[in-house]
C-alpha cells in the first residue's frame, strides 16, 4: 500500500487548485444568484484541461487517471459547486462513454469538440415517469431512412441549455439504444430551465424531441443495448459526486473553521465552545473518510477492477457526509448561516441534490443491498 | 387526564385553518419568491383577533392563552413559516413582552393596540456580537432628565422595518452586568434617530423581513422603561421562554403539512409499476415522521397547559423548541427525499419548506442555547453552575 500522491498527481492538484481558488471560487456567490451557467468560466477552463479531462494525451487531452479526475473534482467543488457538477455530467457521462464505447469514427468526430470546448455533453436519461425506474422510459427511436427518428420528452437533462451534445437513450424495436445527438439537430428542442434549490448554477432543462432524425452512425450502441454502456458512466459520475461531495465538506469545514476563530461569544471565540469543536471534530471524521473510500474507489478504477458496489457506497456516504456536515456547519454559524451573504448557505443548498441525482440514496442502497444479496445467491428487486 | 381539547378550542381551531387554508397558504409560494411579507395577510388576520390571541381580551386580546396560541401557530405553520414568522415574532416574543411586565398604563397604550393588530411589534435583542451570548449587548441608554437616550444597533430583527414598536434591551448600567446593569424599553420606531440599515437576504421564510436597527440618540421617556430598571434581561429571558414553545407549534404545524404532503405523492407517484408508497423505503420514512409528530404534539400542548396554569415551564418550552425544530427539518428532509428531484424544484412547495424549517434551528435561541438551559436547570437542583 502506497496512499501517496505521485508527482504527477500533485502537480495537477496543485495547478488545479489554484486554478480554482483564483478564478471560480470569487465566482460562486454570483454563479448562486445570478442562477447563470458560468459561461466564461467554462471557456476559460478549456486551458486548464477540464474538459478534456478524460481524453487521452495520445489525442491531445489531459488524460488524467480516475483518482486525478477525482481530485480536480474535489477541488472544483470546493470553490464552486455548479462548476464542478456541471463538469461531472460532461466528462463522467457522456466524454466516458464515447472513449469506452465509441466507433472511431464517432471519436474522431465529437471527442475534438468535447475535449477543446467547442460542445459541453449533456445526459438525456430520465423522464417524468422514469426517475428511479429507470427501465420504464418512453422515448422512442424509429428506424427510417438509415438512422432513427427520435420522439419523447427527457426531464432534468443537466447541461441542457448549454450542450452541444446529447447522450439521449430511447426505445428502438430492439430496446433501449443510446444516441449521440448535436444541438442542431432539427427536432430537438431543450425547454424549461428547473428552478433549483441549490446548484442554480448548473443548467438542468427539459428536453423535446419532435421527430428527431439522428443519423445510424450516431448510434453509441448496439440496438438495445443502451444500458449496456450505463455502468462505466455511472460508476464514475457517482464516484464523482462522491468527490464532489468530498469538495463541498471541505470547504463548508473551511468555511465553519474561520468564522468560529473570528465571531466572539461570551468573551471567547466560539471555537472555544466544546459543542462547536465537536461539530468541527465529526465533520473532519466524515470528510477523512469519505477521502478514504473516494480514494479507494478511484484506485479500483485505476487498477482496472470492478467498482460498481464501491461507486455506490462512495456515492452515498459522500451524499449524507455532505448533508450532515453541511447543515452542522450552518449551525456553527448561527444566523449569520442562514444569510446569503455567507457561503456555507449556498453550499447547504447545493448539497441537497448530492442525495438525489445520478440514483437517490435509496438506489444506492437498494443497489448495495442487490450486491450483497447476490453473493448469497438470492435476487433481490426494487 | 384529559388529552381532549375544550369545544372552544376545537372551534377556534377550525377558524384559524378556514382562514390559513383561504388567505395563507395561497400567498406562501408568492411571498417567498418576490421576498416580501403579506402585509394584505396581516391586516386579514387582526380583523380576526389572530394578531393577540394570548392575551386577555381586556388588552385587546382573544384570551386564548398559550394554549390557543399554540392551536394558531400550528395551524400557520402548515401552511406558510413566513406568516407564522411574522405573526409570532410579533406576538410570541414582543407584546408578549409586555404581557408579561408591562404597567397597566403600558398595556393600554401599547399591549391594546399590538393586540388589536393595529400596530405591529417587533423584539429587540440580538446585536452582531450579541447572538447566543445575548447578555454581550453594546446597545445604551444613557439618563437625560425624564428621558433616555438610546444608541445602538440590533441586528436579524424579524419585523424590524414593520413594527410600529420595538421592545429594546440596552445597557444601563455596564457596571453592573446582565442582571441589574440591562434595561428593557418599549420604543415607537416613528421617533426621531430610529432608521433601518440594511435587509438580510436569507434562504427562506423570505416573506418575513429581517432588519437592522439603527438607535441615534433615540429619546425614550422613562415611563416607557418595561419591566424593573436594571432587570430588562429577565423580562427578555421570560418572553422567549414562552415563545419557545409556540415556535414549537408551528415546527409542527410544518411537520404535520409536510407528511400529509408526503402520503399523497407516494400514494400517486408510480415507479416500478406500484406506488412509492409500497416500497419500505418510503414508507418507513413516513412512519418515523408520525412517530416524531405525536410525541411533539404531546410535548407542545403539555408545555402550552403547564404555561396557562402557571407551572415552571423553562425546560419544558426549551425542548418544545429544540426537538420541534429538529423533527421539522428532519420530516422536511425526508419529504424532499420522497419526492426525488421534485423536490429540489422551486415551482414545487417542497423546496420552499425545506428552506424555510431550517431557521427554527438557530432564532429564538440557538438550539445549542436550550441545551445549556436544559443543562443548566438539570444541574441547578444540585447546586452546580453549568457555564455557558
Amino acid at each position: 500500500m502506497d496512499l501517496r500522491l505521485t508527482e504527477d498527481q500533485l502537480q495537477f492538484k496543485k495547478m488545479f487548485a489554484g486554478f480554482c481558488t483564483k478564478e471560480i471560487r470569487p465566482k460562486g456567490e454570483e454563479i448562486d444568484q445570478g442562477e447563470a451557467p458560468p459561461v466564461d468560466l467554462l471557456n476559460k477552463a478549456v486551458d486548464q484541461g477540464f474538459w478534456a479531462a478524460l481524453v487521452p494525451e495520445s489525442m491531445d487531452g489531459a488524460g488524467l487517471d480516475t483518482y486525478t479526475y477525482t481530485l480536480m473534482l474535489e477541488e472544483l467543488a470546493r470553490a464552486d459547486m455548479s462548476t464542478a457538477f456541471t463538469f461531472n455530467v460532461h466528462n463522467s457521462l457522456v466524454v466516458k462513454p464515447l472513449l469506452d464505447f465509441g466507433k472511431p469514427d464517432q471519436k474522431d468526430r465529437y471527442l475534438p469538440a468535447l475535449a477543446f470546448g467547442d460542445r459541453l455533453g449533456a445526459f438525456a436519461l430520465g423522464e417524468a415517469g422514469a426517475g428511479s425506474d429507470i427501465n420504464a422510459l418512453q422515448a422512442t427511436a424509429e428506424k427510417k431512412d438509415g438512422g432513427y427518428v427520435l420522439n419523447g420528452t427527457k426531464t432534468w437533462v443537466f447541461n441542457g441549455q448549454l450542450a452541444g451534445l446529447f447522450l439521449v437513450f430511447a426505445r428502438a424495436e430492439a430496446g433501449i439504444t443510446a444516441f449521440l445527438v448535436e444541438k442542431e439537430t432539427p427536432g430537438l428542442e431543450v425547454g424549461y430551465r428547473e428552478k433549483t434549490l441549490g446548484l442554480r448554477g448548473v443548467a438542468c432543462n427539459t428536453l423535446y424531441l419532435d421527430n428527431a432524425f439522428v443519423p445510424a452512425e450516431n448510434r453509441l450502441c448496439e440496438e438495445g443495448q443502451g444500458f449496456a454502456l450505463l455502468p462505466a458512466a455511472t460508476n464514475l459520475s457517482r464516484l464523482g459526486v462522491a468527490a464532489l461531495s468530498l469538495g463541498a465538506s471541505e470547504r463548508a469545514i473551511e468555511e465553519a473553521v474561520k468564522f468560529s476563530m473570528e465571531h466572539i461569544q461570551f468573551g471567547v471565540p466560539i471555537a472555544q465552545k466544546q459543542a462547536i469543536q465537536n461539530y468541527i471534530a465529526d465533520a473532519k471524521v466524515l470528510a477523512e473518510a469519505l477521502r478514504c473510500v473516494v480514494t479507494e474507489t478511484a484506485w479500483l478504477a485505476d487498477t482496472g477492477q470492478d467498482y460498481a458496489l464501491q461507486s455506490s457506497v462512495a456515492k452515498l456516504f459522500g451524499a449524507r457526509v455532505a448533508a450532515e456536515v453541511t447543515d452542522n456547519m450552518v449551525q456553527v454559524h448561527g444566523g449569520y448561516g442562514y444569510m446569503k451573504d455567507y457561503a456555507i448557505e449556498r453550499y447547504y443548498r447545493d448539497a441537497r441534490a448530492l442525495a438525489i441525482v445520478d440514483g437517490t440514496n435509496q438506489i444506492q442502497q437498494h443497489l448495495i443491498a442487490r450486491d450483497v444479496y447476490k453473493k448469497e445467491g438470492m435476487d433481490i428487486r426494487p | 387526564m384529559d388529552f381532549s381539547f375544550p369545544k372552544e378550542y376545537q372551534l377556534f381551531r377550525r377558524m384559524v385553518r378556514d382562514f390559513a387554508e383561504a388567505e395563507v397558504k395561497p400567498l406562501a409560494k408568492a411571498i417567498d419568491a418576490e421576498h416580501r411579507v403579506p402585509h394584505e395577510t396581516v391586516k386579514k388576520a387582526a380583523a380576526l383577533g389572530l394578531m393577540g390571541v394570548p392575551f386577555p381580551q381586556k388588552y385587546g386580546g382573544m384570551g386564548g392563552g398559550e394554549t390557543g396560541y399554540c392551536i394558531m401557530m400550528e395551524e400557520l405553520g402548515k401552511v406558510c413559516t413566513s406568516t407564522a414568522t411574522v405573526i409570532g415574532a410579533h406576538t410570541g416574543i414582543a407584546a408578549m413582552s409586555i404581557h408579561l411586565d408591562g404597567t397597566e398604563e403600558q398595556k393600554q397604550k401599547y399591549l391594546v393596540p399590538l393586540a388589536s393588530g393595529k400596530a405591529i411589534g417587533a423584539f429587540g435583542l440580538t446585536e452582531a456580537q450579541a447572538g447566543s451570548d445575548a447578555a454581550a449587548i453594546t446597545t445604551t441608554a444613557v439618563r437625560d432628565g425624564d428621558y433616555f437616550r438610546i444608541n445602538g444597533a440590533k441586528v436579524f430583527i424579524t419585523n424590524g422595518d414593520i413594527a410600529d414598536i420595538i421592545t429594546v434591551m440596552a445597557v444601563t448600567d455596564p457596571s453592573l452586568g446582565a442582571y441589574g446593569g440591562i434595561t428593557a424599553f418599549l420604543v415607537e420606531t416613528g421617533w426621531p434617530g430610529f432608521s433601518i440599515g440594511s435587509l438580510e437576504n436569507k434562504m427562506g421564510i423570505r416573506g418575513s423581513s429581517t432588519a437592522e436597527c439603527v438607535f441615534e440618540n433615540v429619546r425614550v421617556p422613562k415611563e416607557n422603561v418595561l419591566g424593573q430598571f436594571g432587570a430588562g434581561f429577565l423580562t427578555f429571558m421570560k418572553s422567549l421562554d414562552v415563545g419557545r414553545a409556540s415556535l414549537g407549534a408551528a415546527c409542527l404545524g410544518g411537520a404535520i403539512a409536510v407528511l400529509e404532503g408526503c402520503t399523497q405523492w407516494a400514494r400517486v407517484r408510480e415507479q416500478f409499476g406500484v406506488p412509492i408508497a409500497t416500497k419500505q423505503s418510503v414508507n418507513f420514512m413516513l412512519a418515523d415522521m408520525y412517530t416524531e409528530i405525536e410525541a411533539l404534539r404531546s410535548l407542545i400542548y403539555r408545555t402550552a397547559w403547564l404555561i396557562d396554569t402557571h407551572q415552571p415551564h423553562v425546560m419544558e418550552a426549551a425542548a418544545c423548541k429544540l426537538f420541534g425544530s429538529e423533527v421539522a427539518s428532519r420530516c422536511i428532509d425526508k419529504a424532499v427525499q420522497v419526492h426525488g428531484v421534485l423536490g429540489l424544484s422551486r415551482d414545487y412547495w417542497v423546496e420552499r419548506a425545506w428552506r424555510d424549517a431550517r431557521i427554527a434551528e438557530i432564532f429564538e435561541g440557538t438550539n445549542e442555547i436550550q441545551r445549556i438551559v436544559i443543562a443548566a436547570n438539570l444541574f441547578r437542583p444540585y447546586g452546580l453552575r453549568i457555564p455557558t
